[in-house]
């Protein structure tokens, strides 16, 4: 079966944010007030083949561990849905 | 036989040739390597290299940690070889796992590019042995991830088991613990931010990387001997 996924990756709490930070103190010159707790993150789409959800899953959690986010600064959340 | 110290070329390293000009400056051997290879070549020591490895997609270092060489590269830190990642370098060693910790978007979202004041914190690792622990050196950096960061256990080892290497003296990017550079369990690993290779002449306007690389070729002819 093939699966589309989603993948989006965040700062663990305590990690300074550094572009988040930056944004939310642009905001207000921009006439954007009452804006707080900007993060920011990285997104990826892609499509993978697997027997079913659970696998899919699993292969994007592996993925993710070791590669697409560096464990020490960030963690995934992944959605999974199955292609019609 | 001269020391032979090893340069791994990525695509989108750009300081290799420094370092082979200032380890020749000194009597070594720069011995470049490609990263699609898989062998050392029999080199006494090894450079992760300042640049872009791979332009820093995903993240720096992501990608050049899967870059063939890079098992041999494992395998010649775990025998007790000198390995030594300056700035990129350092955060391909961080990503592949050879140091602990991480290193992320400097504080100030600003690419740094100048000379800081370092001070040596530990003298008895690949790159510090000739060097006296409290001596401060000024060498340059130029990076956009230096901010190095870990978990509270990590940074407990790395100060309970004195592996914090080189210290800035006025944290340019906000470092945890102004840390510029820190060192493996064996102490044969090194990451730094800071370019010991931009201060090797006269010329370069600082000479303070010399007692680095001075003990680099010293723990490489070390092991060569």
């Amino acid at each position: 079966m093939r699966f589309s996924v989603f993948v989006e990756t965040r700062l663990h709490d305590g990690i300074a944010d550094p572009e988040g930070a930056t944004i939310e103190r642009s905001l207000p010159a921009l006439g954007f007030d009452g804006v707080t707790g900007v993060k920011v993150g990285r997104c990826f789409r892609f499509e993978v083949d697997a027997a079913d959800a659970t696998a899919a899953r699993a292969e994007v959690e592996d993925m993710c561990a070791r590669f697409l986010t560096n464990p020490v600064l960030e963690s995934a959340a992944i959605a999974v849905e199955a292609r019609a | 036989m001269p020391t032979r110290v090893g340069v791994v070329v990525f695509p989108g390293s750009n300081c290799e040739r420094d370092v082979v000009e200032a380890v020749e400056g000194l009597g070594g051997v720069g011995h470049l390597l490609w990263h699609g290879d898989s062998s050392l070549d029999g080199v006494d020591a090894v450079v992760l290299p300042g640049g872009f490895a791979h332009g820093d997609y995903l993240r720096p270092g992501a990608i050049a940690r899967f870059s063939p060489i890079m098992g041999a590269v494992s395998a010649f830190a775990a025998e007790g070889g000198p390995v030594v990642g300056i700035c990129n370098g350092f955060q391909v060693l961080t990503e592949s796992g050879l140091l602990p910790g991480a290193l992320q978007k400097n504080a100030g979202l600003k690419f740094l590019c100048r000379s800081v004041t370092l001070r040596v914190e530990a003298g008895d690792t690949a790159l510090t042995t000739g060097v006296r622990v409290g001596t401060e050196l000024t060498i340059p950096v130029n990076h956009f991830e230096g901010n190095y960061t870990c978990s509270p256990e990590t940074l407990a080892q790395l100060q309970g088991d004195d592996r914090v290497v080189v210290r800035y003296v006025d944290n340019p990017n906000g470092s945890l613990d102004d840390i510029a550079g820190i060192c493996s369990a064996g102490r044969n690993v090194v990451g730094l931010m800071p370019h010991p290779e931009r201060a090797s002449h006269a010329l370069l306007g600082s000479t303070d990387g010399v007692p680095l690389l001075r003990s680099l070729l010293a723990a490489a002819g070390a092991l060569a001997a």
